[in-house]
């Protein structure tokens, strides 16, 4: 039987998840050049808001009409974490050395992750999500669980919101502009510091949207699950050429369907039955993003950005 | 000057952070020392915190009783017990730090725990080096008692401080293999692990029992306990036509992984070792029924043995449940208590001056009717009682299928 479609859908589900959360690097990075470690832990407190949420609604309230309000949940947890992470750990660094605003980072995600564990009620381990009932749909061959279809359907919107957003409204050229060049955009009016704030805003409302969307896919939340995810969409970033918003979606999605086709396919190969399987696709992931900094050092969508400094 | 401000309070944020992450949480065991009693101080290290905190609290909670019994019931006269518990959090290093902190507590007569294979790698040359007793309820890595040559024949106990009454992975695998071909008459299955000490030594465990019996491993994987997506593994599983997976792993990542082979449309039954044998594992997997476990003894619901242990569990009103590892980690701790018993019955009715090695030495005669059945260990530090039982879930709870001894071939 073939079984590459449905591999190819395990794939795009992942990489949906990894472009949502990359684009919070991604916008971040692109306008403050600062790698913000912690939004693997914004994602996750994103999922634990829209699980508070789901939890405090009354019994016998449907999924699928929980499920904008635990967005909702989600995004307001995240994004009020992102924006305070912004506004009392980065700001004030602004100016300091670039190592300064990282080793922050770092330090702000552990604590993060460690105030969960200890704070939120019985998150010592992974906590259930609510998942949708009901068999697979089969799409093209392939088995998509109705959870999983919530990030397949947000992903693509997400990116067109976006898309409209940064290019036909005021702020959205503010944006681009604080990007090419903050200095000169600051001359021309441009308040910098909302824009910067508004960057880390989305990309918190954008890893908020991936939780639930982790959470209905993977029917569990828990406090250490933005530390792998928040690496690989890091990567994803990179991949697809850090700064530029397209190509973080580009790279979840490639990183994702490499994954899964590695796992599916390495082993079949003669005499690489030793490297295929689930254990190896982070190697085949990576090896891949070797590949593609070699071939093109700015990633696959990004700009040149050598001569920036 | 606001800046400076932010910049300290960020600073402190920060090191507020680092704080909380290099001090785990440490629960001290309650009890007190009267004045005329010597006091014995029974550590335990398990996972406390952490994705396999259920299993962890329930040794805790089980050693906790077992001291706390020991001391009502005056069991060894002129001696107070106390437990200390540390958390290793599931890593070996953060396990060998707990075991430094037991060497140097000189009151310290022996530590149950812990739960991981691995961690326990890590704690048994200190203890070792220290002659202080170790006894695990719960790890099952071969090579543990009886060395890496086990597999050749080639046995040789490494540590001879490291006790367990815990079963082997080879007695576990080797059921669960005899379980799937003879009684569940499967003679497909697709092999399944996590890379680490206790899940790859399980599955190879399983894996030999299985080809020798005349079943087929159809393919094998391995995958990254930290992941919660499967799929990719998942529907590899769905066409290799297997008729079970056997998984050699733990429940945080067994539970998605079988829902997910499920969910792919393999209607299949995912079996694992003791290590998947938890209330949580049902929690995460809502597609649970049917799937298969062993674990170690007869279930300690339906033993005679067993039924005042239940009773004082309750009665004690621990909020965690006593799981997987309750009654072995009650012998456990009464295994040392025992130990302690004949170091001062054979030191005229005092502690002896070198209370390790007394006790060391003791735990060779250790024999007494526990929870699990009886207990007394073997040349390697390996439990006598090699009963097992198979279990499967049924609705919202793990049900007793058959239990047998191992019989060595």
């Amino acid at each position: 039987m073939n079984e590459l479609p449905q591999q190819l859908a395990n794939g795009l589900i992942l990489g949906a998840m990894y472009g949502l959360i990359a684009i919070g690097y991604t916008m971040v990075y692109g306008i403050v050049q600062l790698i913000n470690f912690a939004h693997g832990e914004i994602f996750m407190i994103g999922g634990f808001g829209a699980l508070t949420v789901y939890l405090v609604l009354p019994d016998g309230f449907s999924l699928a009409a929980a499920i904008p309000l635990m967005i909702i949940g989600g995004m307001i947890c995240s994004v009020a974490v992102g924006t305070a992470a912004e506004r009392f750990a980065y700001r004030p660094l602004r100016g300091a050395p670039r190592l300064a605003p990282l080793i922050t980072a770092i330090g702000l995600s552990i604590f993060l992750q460690q105030a969960v564990w200890k704070w939120y009620p019985d998150a010592k381990k992974d906590r259930s999500f609510p998942q949708f009932d009901g068999e697979p749909l089969s799409i093209l061959g392939a088995n998509i669980q109705r959870g999983s279809l919530f990030v397949l359907i947000a992903a693509p919107l997400c990116m067109l919101a976006l898309g409209l957003f940064v290019n036909k409204t005021r702020s959205g050229r503010g944006m681009q502009a604080t990007a090419q060049d903050p200095d000169t955009a600051k001359l021309m009016g441009v308040n910098t510091d909302r824009i910067i704030v508004m960057a880390f805003a989305i990309g918190a409302a954008f890893a908020a949207i991936a939780a639930v969307g982790y959470g209905l896919h993977n029917g569990q939340v828990g406090f250490k699950m933005g530390f792998i995810l928040g690496l690989k969409a890091f990567t994803a970033a990179v991949l697809g050429g850090i700064g530029n918003i397209y190509g973080a979606m580009l790279g979840g999605l490639v990183l994702g369907v490499a994954e899964s086709l590695a796992t599916g396919y390495i082993g079949d190969i003669p005499g690489m039955e030793l490297f295929g399987g689930g254990a190896w696709k982070d190697v085949w992931a990576f090896t891949l993003l070797i590949l593609v900094l070699l071939l093109r050092p700015q990633g696959l969508l990004g700009e040149r950005v050598a001569d920036r400094a | 000057m606001r800046n400076r401000s932010l910049l300290i309070l960020t600073t402190v944020l920060t090191t507020g952070a680092l704080t909380l992450t290099a001090c785990g949480s440490r629960d001290e065991g309650k009890g007190g020392g009267d004045g005329g009693k010597t006091t014995v101080v029974i550590g335990v290290d398990a996972p406390l915190t952490g994705d396999l905190s259920a299993l962890g609290l329930g040794i805790k909670n089980s050693a906790d009783l077992a001291v706390k019994t020991a001391n009502k019931e005056g069991t060894v006269e002129g001696v107070e017990f106390k437990l200390e518990a540390t958390d290793d959090q599931a890593q070996p290093q953060v396990g060998q730090q707990n075991a430094q902190k037991f060497i140097s507590n000189d009151e310290v007569l022996g530590v149950v725990g812990p739960l991981n294979s691995n961690v326990s790698q890590s704690m048994q040359k200190p203890f070792n080096d220290a002659g202080l007793v170790q006894v695990s309820p719960a790890n099952t890595g071969t090579e543990l008692t009886q060395g890496d040559g086990w597999k050749t024949g080639d046995r040789k106990r490494p540590f001879k401080t490291f006790f367990r009454t815990a079963t082997t992975d080879q007695v576990q695998g080797d059921f669960a293999a005899k379980y799937l071909y003879n009684k569940a008459k499967i003679k497909k299955v697709y092999l399944i692990d996590d890379q680490k000490t206790y899940g790859a030594g399980l599955a190879a465990s399983f894996k030999d029992t299985f080809t020798q019996l005349g079943g087929k491993i159809v393919d094998s994987d391995h995958i990254n306990p930290e992941d919660r997506d499967f799929n990719a593994v998942a529907t590899k599983v769905k066409n290799s036509k297997a008729e079970a997976v056997y998984y050699g792993g733990e429940y945080p990542a067994a539970g998605p992984l079988s829902q997910q082979i499920k969910d792919s449309g393999a209607k299949i039954p995912l079996m694992g070792g003791d290590g998947i044998y938890s209330a949580d594992f049902i929690k995460l997997n809502k597609k649970a029924a049917g799937d298969l476990a062993t674990s170690v003894g007869k279930p300690v619901e339906l033993l005679d043995s067993a039924k005042t242990f239940i009773k004082n569990y309750k009665a004690a009103g621990y909020k965690d449940a006593y799981e997987a590892y309750g009654g072995g980690t009650y012998d456990a701790t009464w295994s040392i208590i025992e130990a302690v018993k004949i170091a001062v019955e054979e030191n005229d009715g005092k502690l002896p001056e070198n209370g390790r090695a007394a006790v060391l030495e003791a735990m060779s005669k250790v024999k007494f009717e526990g929870v699990t059945g009886n207990v007394s260990f073997d040349e390697y530090g390996d439990t006598t009682n090699t009963m097992m039982t198979a279990y499967q879930v049924d609705g919202k709870a793990w049900k007793p299928e058959f239990s047998g001894a191992y019989k060595p071939e």
